[in-house]
Order: structure tokens, then C-alpha cells, then sequence
């Protein structure tokens, strides 16, 4: 007997729970629902973040010739522009959304364990987005402290909004905080508690790995940042001295004494690295589902590909000082810091291995989300090797503070991040849906998007060597930096706007084929994961009819020697894989 | 930092080794009859103690690292330790009596005794109440004193210790109404008694979260 969908076995169960518009789509305890109102939440303030940059990069490559950008201005584009991609919008994107939508279903559960917990931490979230978008509308506007907030400056007067900006930044993360830990009780607990008969943890999807490790991580981590929140909201208004030193401010004696601004950024560190892997360790999952699904071979290595991921995980929380190499510390301490940050380029490094030596001699079918998840490798191991440099501490002492290090955390952690986005958005667009997307304005989006981010960064590395400082409004006259750089400079504008625009296909593409894109069928990429195998598409309210699935087999059973199809989907039993033709991929 | 180091190093190797166990000597991609057997839950417990356990580790996170930033500001010249109120110590009573409240009453509801259960619960929340309000007369002592939030770093780190524990203490009087209410009106005596279950540890955790932050006072 042929493989059958589970779609197309039983018909006749409906499933009716939610009934009016209002339970349904706005306090909506479904996941699918949650995590499309994290996703379309998350995409909009991404586009205000894009803007923001683009508005910075106007500036940087036409210096003098916009007046709406003043110096005050371009620091608080700076400030909200990272703060939101790193946070609300890759954070919220990869766990409340992807996170939201692909446990359940990957898993074989029918919801999240707390649904209600679920709902309220998506409301919990657009609040904090309220909030944080609300401080441009503020007397002296948004925060422009720079995404790390470092205090002395952040509340110290000269700071853009410094009066209320501030204030509804640190807000907002709080806010934010208690949303992610409510969304992240739920996520551990319904990868631990939830999984159908069958499922043992090492049959997990990859997917599912990394965004449950990331949940871990993110659970540990975000405290750091809301005890440093708490103590600098209590330095701004009642005047404690957690971190503020002794200060003289404008020719006057302010209250503060005795604080430690190091004390801070041990804090915000504390968070901010494992920052870094709760945003990579999800893309991790995602690009390897997205590879050995479009190139028809199990990914190689999985139980490495596992183990690579709690390496990763374990070794991201004593690594963080490595940001702080030019705040004064011992060299003893640097030199320990620095190991630990070679060390766990390790376990990175085997992970990409095994990615490429999963496209070795597959079936390679170079769909959109193909493309993109191809194109992660590329950038990954880019920002990965320049990370290998900042990481030693003798080279990070003169790069540090210039544009080698923007070039580098945005190719490991900006571009990357949002390439598997892309290829995860293509991939599950579909499933999502219901529709097809148009397949020729996707490779219109992801040539430009790839292209485009290259010549905005490979560059910028060059500007980091010759020493050209981050964080300046203008650069002025300065011997060391030859004139080309400025051209250069315009030259990586022009592409951030093609960039830029090119989002706005994406944006198009989505809409267009939500309207009229033709069907997609229950498993139009003939992936073996438990999302594809629903009796609906897009899966109804329960997501498994009447009943659960059961799983037979682990998640990466593609092209296997002597099966008829080159797929076998979790569900199938032993009994039931149909025996026929060998698919010519080699197996190791 | 250490002590968070030492906590978080704690934690995640628990983790770590338990995740391993599971996946050593397991090779998925063979066809397996065993596995397909294995229901979907990995712990042999409720669900909702699972996510009691995990927010208690956040919860622990939070509370190390604000033990971190207490121990690393305390080296700077400027800290002034501060007379802790011998009040306190009285209060400690309060919350140890309501955690052993708790955990009688636990049992009472495990054997099905639900009137015992009503009297327990009304003693543990009226107990841990208590404590709350001693708190806050301790606060009053201290500012009298002249011992402001402001004016030195460790009175800014007593306040803030013990608002952020009584906040957590509050947190778990509203999940003590609503079973309190079930338990004396209600009829779902299943579900009061896991939340009972469920109170007890948190009110366990508190408990020896207060104790760590009450020595660390005494200590400093």
C-alpha cells in the first residue's frame, strides 16, 4: 500500500471550538493563532527597525544632507534599532512565533500545556511593544543610550530621553521579560510533558531542539536583564546608587555615589550572550529541517547535530565578559573568557559541518526556502569566523569600537537569523496558509535580500580595519580615514535601500498569494515531520482530529534505500513503508 | 558574579546530563518497536508541576543574580551595612510556621480530610500574611530610623531583596485564594488539592529563599 496522508483518510471530523470572530482570532488561546499574532506583531516593528537603519545609513552615507536626521535623532535610531531586532523582533519571532507554531505540531500535542498562559503572554508582549513604540511620542523622544543601555549616559543628562525614553524602555523590558517567561513555561513544559505516543526525545525534529534549548536559555537569561532593569529604573528615580558613580554633571555635583557602571554591564552581559543563541540556536533547528527536507537526505549527524545544540547552550553562559575586553578587567580573566569563546565555536563548527555534509550528494531542489537556508551557511560562517577574531583579546582591543564589529554581529546575528526567518516563512507558508507563494518573486526577494546584505557588510569590515568608529553621527576630518572610505560608505547605503524595498516583495508576495495563491495540499514538499502529516490544512483547532498521531520513526527518513517514495513521514509503521525503487543519494 | 555562576553552572549541568541520558546510546534512525511504545511525557508527573519546577528556576535565577549584584556592589567603599530589625527574625517564625502549615495541610488533603484542609489553609495564608505585614512595619522601623532607600547602597539592597521576595510571596496569596475559596465553597477537591500540592513547594522555595537572603543580610 502507497503512503496516505493523514489528510486524506478521514474526512468527517470537524472541529468547531472557538466559535465567535473575537475567540477566535483576537483572545485566541489556539497556538497556531498566538503564533501568527506573534509573527505579524514581530514583522511590523521589524519594518520600523528597518526603517530606522535605513534612516542611519542615509545619514552615514550622505553626511549634511538630511536635516530631519540631528545628532539626538540618529542615537535614538540607533538605539531602538537594535533593541528591537534583537529583541522584538528575533526573539519574539523565532520562540513566540515559530516556537508557538511548530511545537504543538511537531510534537503531536494539540496545543501548548497553558493556553491561557499562551494568550496572555502575546498580549503581554504587544504591550511592550506599545510601550516601547510609545517613547518616540514622548517629550524628548526615545532612549538614545544604545541598545546596551550603559549607565553612566543612559540616565545621566546630554542622553537623548533621558527623562521619559528611558523610562519606557526599561518598561518594556520588563513587560517583555514576564511575556517571554510565561510564553517559555509553556514551551518547556510541552516538549517535556506533551509529545504524542512515540515521540522520544531523540525523534524530535530539529526545529524543535533548538527552540526548546533556546527556551531554556532565554528562561535563565532574561533575568539578568530585568534585575538590571529594576536597579537602573531605581538609580533614575529614587536616586540609589546601584550603578552610578560619583558624577559631575554640567558643572554640577549630582547624588550619586559610589555606584559600579561595571556592575552593569556584568548584568546585561550576563544576559546579552546567551541573548545570542536564544536568537541562533532556533535558526539552527530551523535550517536543518529546511536542508534535509529540500535536499531528500536525513541531516547528518543528528545525534551531534543534538548535542552541539546543549554544548552550545551550557557554554553560552560563561562567555559573556568577552564583551567587555576594553572595560579594564584582569588579563587573567580575559584569557579565560577568551578560551570559552573559542571553545564553543566548536560544537558551532560541527553543526555546520554536518549542514554541508548534509547537501553532499542530495537531491538538491533549490526552492525559496532552499535558497535561503543555503544562503545561512554562507553568512553563519562569515560572522562566525570574524567572530573568532574578536574573541582573542589582543585583536579585539584595536577592532573594538569600530566597524569590523557592526559588520560582524550583523552577518552572525542579524543576517543570519533573518535569512532562516525567510526560509522558515517559505517553508511553513504553505502549512500556514493553506496557498502556495509565488515562487519567482520569492527568488526575486532572496537573491536581492542575500546580495544586497553582502555588499551592505563585506565592506564594513574593511571600514572596522582602517579604524572608522561605530557609533559616530558624523566622521568630520580625519587623516587616517582616506576618502574612499565615504564612498564606500555611500556605496553601502544604496544597497541597504535596495534592501530595504526588496522586503517590500516579500510583503507583496505574502499578500498576493494569501488572496490568490493556488493550493498548497496537506504536504506539498514531501517533508516526513508531523505538521505536514494534519488532517487539515491549515490544521484546524486541535490540530489532529479526532485522533492523536502516533509516531513510528524519527524525523529524518528521506530517500531510503529500497522505499518507493523518497520520504516516510513519522507516522508510518514499519509494516507500511512500500517497498520499491532506490532514489540514487548516497548513504553513509 | 560567582554565586550565579556556581547556580546557573548548577542548573544547566542538571539539565544537560539529564538531556544526554537520554540521548546516549540512541540511535533513532534504526527502527525501534520500544520507542513507539513510549508515551509522550518524560516525567512521571502533573504537568503543571513541571511548570511550577521550571518558573521556580527562573524565579532562583532572578533571586542569585540580585545576590550577585549585592555581593559585588558590597566591595565598593561607600557601603554602610545597615542594623537589621530584630523584627525579622520574628517574621522568619511567621513564614516558617507557614510553610509547616503547608505542608500539614498537604497531607491532610492527600488522606482527603477536607475540613482539616479548610482550617489549614486559612492558618497557612493568615500566617504568611503576617509575615507581609511584619515586612512592611520593619520597612517603617527603618525609614524612622532614618535609614532611607536612597542614602546608602545596602539600606537600596535590603529594600529592594525584600520587596522583590514579597512580591513573590504575594504572587502565591492570590494562587492561596482562589483554592481557599474552592476548598470553603467549592467542590473540585482534586484540583485543590494539587494546587495545594503545588503552593507547598512554592511556599518551601520562598521560605529558603528568605532564609539565603536573611543570613546574607545578617552576614553583611
Amino acid at each position: 500500500m502507497a503512503y496516505v496522508a493523514i489528510a486524506d483518510r478521514d474526512h468527517e471530523q470537524e472541529h468547531h471550538d472557538p466559535q465567535t470572530f473575537i475567540t477566535k482570532y483576537v483572545w485566541s488561546q489556539d497556538h497556531k493563532v498566538i503564533a501568527i499574532q506573534y509573527g505579524v506583531v514581530a514583522i511590523f516593528v521589524g519594518l520600523i527597525a528597518m526603517g530606522l537603519s535605513v534612516m542611519m545609513r542615509l545619514q552615514l552615507g550622505f553626511p549634511d544632507s538630511f536635516e530631519l536626521i540631528r545628532p539626538e535623532n540618529y542615537y535614538q535610531f540607533v538605539t531602538m534599532h537594535g533593541m528591537i531586532m534583537v529583541v522584538y523582533l528575533l526573539t519574539a519571532l523565532f520562540l513566540g512565533g515559530f516556537g508557538n507554531y511548530l511545537i504543538p505540531l511537531m510534537c503531536g500535542s494539540r496545543d501548548m500545556v497553558f493556553p491561557f498562559l499562551n494568550m496572555l503572554s502575546f498580549w503581554f508582549y504587544l504591550l511592550s511593544v506599545i510601550i516601547l513604540l510609545a517613547s518616540f511620542f514622548v517629550p524628548g523622544g526615545a532612549t538614545g543610550a544604545g541598545w546596551t543601555l550603559y549607565p553612566p549616559q543612559a540616565i545621566a543628562a546630554g542622553t537623548p530621553g533621558v527623562d521619559w525614553g528611558i523610562l519606557l524602555m526599561l518598561g518594556s523590558l520588563a513587560v517583555f521579560i514576564v511575556a517571554f517567561t510565561m510564553g517559555g513555561l509553556n514551551y518547556v513544559t510541552t516538549v517535556l510533558q506533551a509529545r504524542c505516543k512515540g515521540m522520544t526525545l531523540m525523534r524530535m525534529p530539529l526545529s524543535v531542539w533548538g527552540i526548546f534549548m533556546a527556551t531554556i536559555l532565554g528562561l535563565l537569561a532574561f533575568p539578568a536583564l530585568l534585575v538590571s532593569a529594576v536597579m537602573m529604573l531605581l538609580d533614575k528615580l529614587v536616586l540609589t546608587s546601584f550603578f552610578m558613580p560619583a558624577i559631575i554633571s554640567a558643572g554640577e555635583q549630582l547624588s550619586y555615589s559610589g555606584g559600579t557602571p561595571i556592575l552593569f554591564q556584568h548584568l546585561f552581559w550576563f544576559f546579552g550572550h546567551p541573548e545570542v543563541y536564544i536568537v541562533a540556536l532556533p535558526a539552527f533547528g530551523i535550517v536543518s529541517d529546511v536542508l534535509a527536507t529540500h535536499a531528500r537526505k536525513n541531516i547528518f549527524g543528528y545525534r551531534m547535530m543534538v548535542w552541539a545544540i546543549l554544548a552550545i547552550g551550557g557554554l553560552s553562559f560563561i562567555v559573556w565578559a568577552h564583551h567587555m575586553y576594553v572595560s579594564g578587567m584582569n588579563p587573567y580573566f580575559g584569557f579565560f573568557f577568551a578560551t570559552t569563546t573559542l571553545v564553543i565555536a566548536v560544537p558551532t563548527a560541527l553543526k555546520v559541518y554536518n549542514w554541508v555534509l548534509t547537501l553532499w550528494q542530495g537531491n538538491i531542489h533549490l526552492r525559496v526556502p532552499m535558497l535561503f537556508a543555503i544562503a545561512f551557511i554562507f553568512t553563519f560562517i562569515h560572522g562566525g569566523l570574524t567572530g573568532l577574531f574578536l574573541g582573542n583579546v589582543v585583536v579585539d582591543l584595536p577592532l573594538s569600537d569600530t566597524y569590523f564589529v557592526v559588520a560582524h554581529f550583523h552577518m552572525v546575528m542579524g543576517v543570519s537569523p533573518v535569512l532562516v526567518v525567510f526560509a522558515g516563512i517559505y517553508h511553513w507558508f504553505p502549512k500556514i496558509t493553506g496557498k502556495m507563494f509565488n515562487e519567482t518573486l520569492g527568488r526575486w526577494h532572496f537573491w536581492l535580500t542575500f546580495l544586497g546584505t553582502y555588499s551592505i557588510y563585506l565592506p564594513m569590515h574593511y571600514l572596522g580595519f582602517l579604524g572608522v568608529p561605530r557609533r559616530y553621527y558624523a566622521m568630520g576630518n580625519t587623516d587616517f580615514m582616506p576618502a574612499s572610505a565615504q564612498t564606500l560608505n555611500a556605496t553601502m547605503t544604496v544597497a541597504a535601500i535596495i534592501v530595504a524595498l526588496a522586503q517590500f516583495i516579500f510583503l507583496y508576495n505574502v499578500i498576493v498569494s494569501l488572496r490568490s495563491g493556488k493550493k498548497a495540499g496537506s504536504n506539498p514538499w514531501g517533508a516526513t515531520t508531523l505538521e505536514w502529516q494534519t488532517p487539515d490544512t491549515p490544521p484546524k483547532h486541535g490540530n489532529w482530529g479526532h485522533s492523536l498521531p502516533e509516531v513510528h520513526r524519527w524525523a529524518y527518513d528521506y530517500s531510503v534505500p529500497g522505499q518507493e517514495q523518497d520520504f516516510t513521514p513519522q507516522t508510518v509503521p514499519a509494516s507500511e513503508v512500500p517497498v520499491g525503487r532506490d532514489h540514487g543519494v548516497t548513504h553513509e | 558574579m560567582t554565586v550565579t555562576l556556581i547556580f546557573l553552572a548548577v542548573i544547566m549541568v542538571t539539565v544537560i546530563v539529564w538531556l544526554l541520558r537520554q540521548t546516549l546510546n540512541v540511535q533513532p534512525w534504526v527502527s525501534d518497536a520500544a520507542a513507539d511504545a513510549v508515551s509522550g511525557a518524560s516525567l512521571p508527573t502533573h504537568t503543571k508541576t513541571i511548570g511550577l519546577t521550571t518558573f521556580l528556576a527562573v524565579a532562583t535565577s532572578l533571586f542569585a543574580l540580585f545576590v550577585s549584584a549585592y555581593t559585588l556592589r558590597m566591595q565598593m567603599v561607600d557601603w554602610r551595612p545597615l542594623p537589621e530589625p530584630n523584627l525579622l527574625w520574628i517574621n522568619t517564625g511567621f513564614l516558617v510556621l507557614a510553610s509547616v502549615a503547608y505542608q500539614w495541610t498537604r497531607g491532610r488533603a492527600i488522606k482527603g480530610h477536607n475540613s482539616a484542609v479548610k482550617i489549614g489553609l486559612l492558618v497557612s495564608g493568615i500566617l504568611s500574611i503576617l509575615f507581609l505585614v511584619g515586612q512592611l512595619i520593619a520597612w517603617r522601623e527603618l525609614s524612622g530610623a532614618g535609614y532611607y532607600l536612597s542614602s546608602n547602597p545596602a539600606n537600596a539592597f535590603f529594600y529592594l531583596l525584600t520587596a522583590v521576595h514579597g512580591i513573590h510571596l504575594l504572587g502565591g496569596l492570590y494562587v492561596w485564594a482562589r483554592s481557599t475559596v474552592k476548598a470553603w465553597f467549592g467542590v473540585d477537591t482534586e484540583a485543590v488539592r494539587l494546587s495545594i500540592e503545588l503552593c507547598t513547594v512554592y511556599w518551601h522555595f520562598l521560605l529558603l529563599v528568605w532564609v539565603v537572603l536573611f543570613g546574607l543580610l545578617l552576614a553583611t
